[in-house]
């Protein structure tokens, strides 16, 4: 090939870069903004439902709803950022916010909500909205709430001489130990799988541990307080009312529940619904649920807008929409989810639900997990010792020690960038 | 032209350049940049801000070795290495043997059905194991159960969950090393074996003394390549059990995929990748070494 042609060759495909560009432009004017809006699991599914209302409201917005898998969406979410393809609008569990936030991945929301009336963010579950604050800016608004509390058989517990729920741990201790009375070899009180982080992290919290220390730059889980909570877990398998097992060997824990394998399961709020579809009927009204007595993890979803999207002002009106107490409630109806706004709890199907009623009363007593990005991996750290120890592989001691000491390892990196006073 | 070499090599330079080119881009590389990576902390909060990067040195190595979870997911993949590797092509000999045997009807379609499970989607093929395996629903359950097995928990017991694992990989690519295998045994003319039936050589005495030997080369290409793959297992754990139970599947590149993409550490996952690098290296030099060693 000649110079010749080559040259003609790169001024007709510039020609036609130029068209097209033209042709992109030219109608841009007129064409709707589009919103795109990541959401995971079935609530990526669901919110479809509450879109047609939104769009008519705003007739110039679009919004494409991604949905993705929930295993998968952590990554999907630090993918996009790393490849600068965020989604303009996107809900991420809340405990993952300190990590989007040290990202630097999210727009703080605080210019935008002093247009609210106060009374909007009052609505909110107050532990719960705290979690999506961190450095006094707020950075997330929680979507739908979680937290974990008890799931007991009603009909057991009255056998045993509880025909209401007991309201301090000595009580349940005392309720299990004759759970277990009950008989049979299979028979356990509660189950607590073993790979879930949880309950040693709520037991702590009810005792006041701190669970970092020196502002989150190293482990404290040698503390008494810890220590106490820690030692209290284990006994529940010591003295056979767990069964010490993990989440992937119960084949079908609706089944070990209806058949009174175990009476007591600490969980969250789709098991209302999945309980509702999956328990056989005759055991339908032999279930309830009950706060913890003292508070529970402040969990849940929130929407947060991307600090790179060039469409926030859309995103936010999105935002805006769906915070609003009657999608708030339609969105319940449609997933289960429970509302972040305490006034959509008034609307009738959740106000009926018996079953959410415990959950209220929990959600006024939620404490969040330390506010760093490191926290998953150090829940996952407490529920692997914690293993270890059930198991016995580990005494107590060593195990509280080797976590602290992986722990201090994982919070390396953020004693280096607080000593170099950089932000982490 | 043949009277001046220099061109003669520049023409070819310019023939290879495009693929050489692109051969560097996606492949030197990237390897470079991760093994840069190895000696840095590159996590989350360097994705955000690079001022918060560090070089490191031989650190992430250092603690590499010093983990125990490392050793955990390298001892998981030597099972699946030593068990399903020699099983994978045992299996894909014995199946090569059986479609070209003289007596074997319609070869063409057992060799089709064969091969069939390696171009099949993993996710798809995994779905349908997981029914199969399935404690108290499952097939594989039932069929134990009708000669008095009690049920087993496949993939929930830890220590029947490497052996699934192995089962279903082992399923899913024996098809490919069969073809290899028949192409080799095609190759071998069948003068040798009249002549040895003539001798009196029986059915195990031709396979021991022609087969095996003449099959040399592909032995060592399929074992050589079934070894490389198997070391890099990282699909079927991470669709069948995600590691679990109790880490029992957990291997060296799901490893490094939990820590580079669910944690973010890019740097400690790099240099997962690097060791895991020397050793199939190594693992590949010993085995050419031992061939090279035996009498052709």
């Amino acid at each position: 090939m000649s110079i010749g042609t080559g040259r003609q060759l790169f001024r007709l495909s510039l020609c036609l870069f130029a068209a097209l560009w033209l042709i992109g432009c030219g109608s841009a004017a007129d064409r709707p903004i589009v919103v795109e809006f990541w959401a995971m699991g079935q609530e990526g599914e669901q919110v479809r439902a509450l879109l047609p209302e939104f769009e008519r409201r705003y007739p110039d917005i679009r919004v494409r709803v991604q949905q993705i898998p929930w295993s998968a969406a952590h990554e999907k979410l630090l993918t996009a950022y790393a490849g600068d393809a965020m989604p303009d609008l996107f809900q991420l569990g809340n405990t993952w916010i300190p990590e989007f936030v040290a990202l630097r991945a999210l727009a703080p929301l605080d210019a935008r909500l002093k247009t609210w009336p106060t009374v909007a963010l009052a609505d909110y579950f107050p532990g719960i909205l705290a979690t999506n604050r961190l450095d006094r800016q707020t950075w997330a608004l929680p979507w739908y709430v979680d937290t974990r509390l008890f799931f007991y058989r009603s009909d057991l517990l009255a056998k045993v001489g509880f025909t209401e729920p007991p309201a301090t741990w000595d009580d349940w201790l005392q309720a299990m130990a004759r759970l277990k009375t009950l008989g049979g070899a299979e028979r356990y009180a509660i189950l607590l799988p073993m790979n879930e982080w949880q309950l040693p992290v709520i037991l702590a919290l009810q005792q006041g541990a701190t669970l970092l220390r020196d502002r989150n730059r190293y482990g404290h889980f040698q503390d008494p307080r810890f220590r106490e909570a820690f030692v209290f877990y284990l006994s529940l398998f010591d003295e056979g009312l767990a069964p010490p097992v993990s989440h992937g060997q119960m084949a079908n824990i609706y089944q070990e529940f209806a058949n009174g394998a175990f009476a007591v399961y600490v969980s969250g709020p789709w098991n209302i619904g999945e309980f509702g579809r999956r328990l056989p009927a005759t055991v339908q009204n032999q279930w309830m649920t009950a706060a913890l007595p003292g508070v529970s993890l402040a969990g849940g979803a929130s929407l947060a807008l991307s600090r790179t999207s060039p469409r926030q002002d859309a995103a936010w009106k999105l935002l805006e929409y769906l915070a609003q107490p009657e999608q708030q409630a339609r969105f319940y109806q449609l997933t289960g989810d429970l509302p972040a706004r305490q006034s959509a709890w008034s609307a009738p199907a959740l106000a009926s639900n018996r079953y959410a009623q415990a959950f209220r009363q929990q959600l006024q007593h939620v404490q969040p997990t330390p506010p760093i990005p490191e926290w998953e991996r150090i829940a996952n750290r407490i529920a692997y010792y914690a293993e270890l120890a059930v198991r016995r592989e580990m005494s107590i001691d060593e195990a509280l020690a080797a976590l602290d000491r992986d722990v201090d390892r994982i919070l390396e990196k953020r004693r280096w960038l607080l000593a170099q006073s950089l932000t982490p | 032209m043949m009277d001046r070499p220099h061109l003669r090599i520049s023409s070819a330079w310019a023939f290879l350049a495009p693929a050489l080119l692109l051969i560097a881009v996606f492949f030197f590389l990237p390897i470079f940049a991760a093994l840069l990576l190895s000696f840095t902390d590159f996590d989350i909060y360097a994705l955000g801000d690079l001022d918060r990067l560090r070089f490191i040195g031989f650190n992430n190595y250092l603690q590499l070795l010093q983990s125990p979870l490392f050793w955990t997911a390298l001892g998981n993949t030597f099972y699946f290495v030593m068990v399903g590797g020699p099983l994978s092509v045992g299996i894909s000999l014995g199946a090569a043997l059986l479609v070209t045997a003289p007596l074997t009807r319609f070869p063409g379609f057992f060799r089709a059905a064969f091969f069939l499970p390696v171009v099949t989607t993993l996710v798809a093929v995994a779905v349908v194991w997981r029914y199969l395996y399935h404690p108290r629903y499952g097939l594989l359950n039932y069929l134990l159960s009708l000669v008095g097995v009690d049920p087993i928990d496949w993939l929930g017991d830890p220590n029947w969950a490497m052996p699934a694992i192995i089962l279903m990989a082992v399923w899913k690519n024996f098809g490919f090393n069969m073809i290899i295998f028949i192409a080799g045994l095609q190759n071998i003319p069948t003068q040798l074996y009249e002549a040895a039936r003539i001798d009196g050589a029986g059915a195990w005495r031709q396979f021991r003394y022609i087969t095996l030997p003449l099959l040399g080369p592909t032995f060592l290409f399929v074992a050589l390549m079934t070894m490389i793959g198997y070391f890099q297992v990282f699909a079927e754990p991470y669709v069948m059990t995600q590691g679990g139970p109790a880490n029992r599947t957990l291997s060296v590149v799901l490893l490094m995929y939990e820590e580079g993409f669910r944690w973010w550490n890019m740097g400690y996952a790099s240099a997962v990748a690097f060791v895991l690098f020397a050793l199939i290296l190594a693992g590949t030099m010993l085995q050419l070494k031992l061939r090279r060693r035996e009498p052709s």
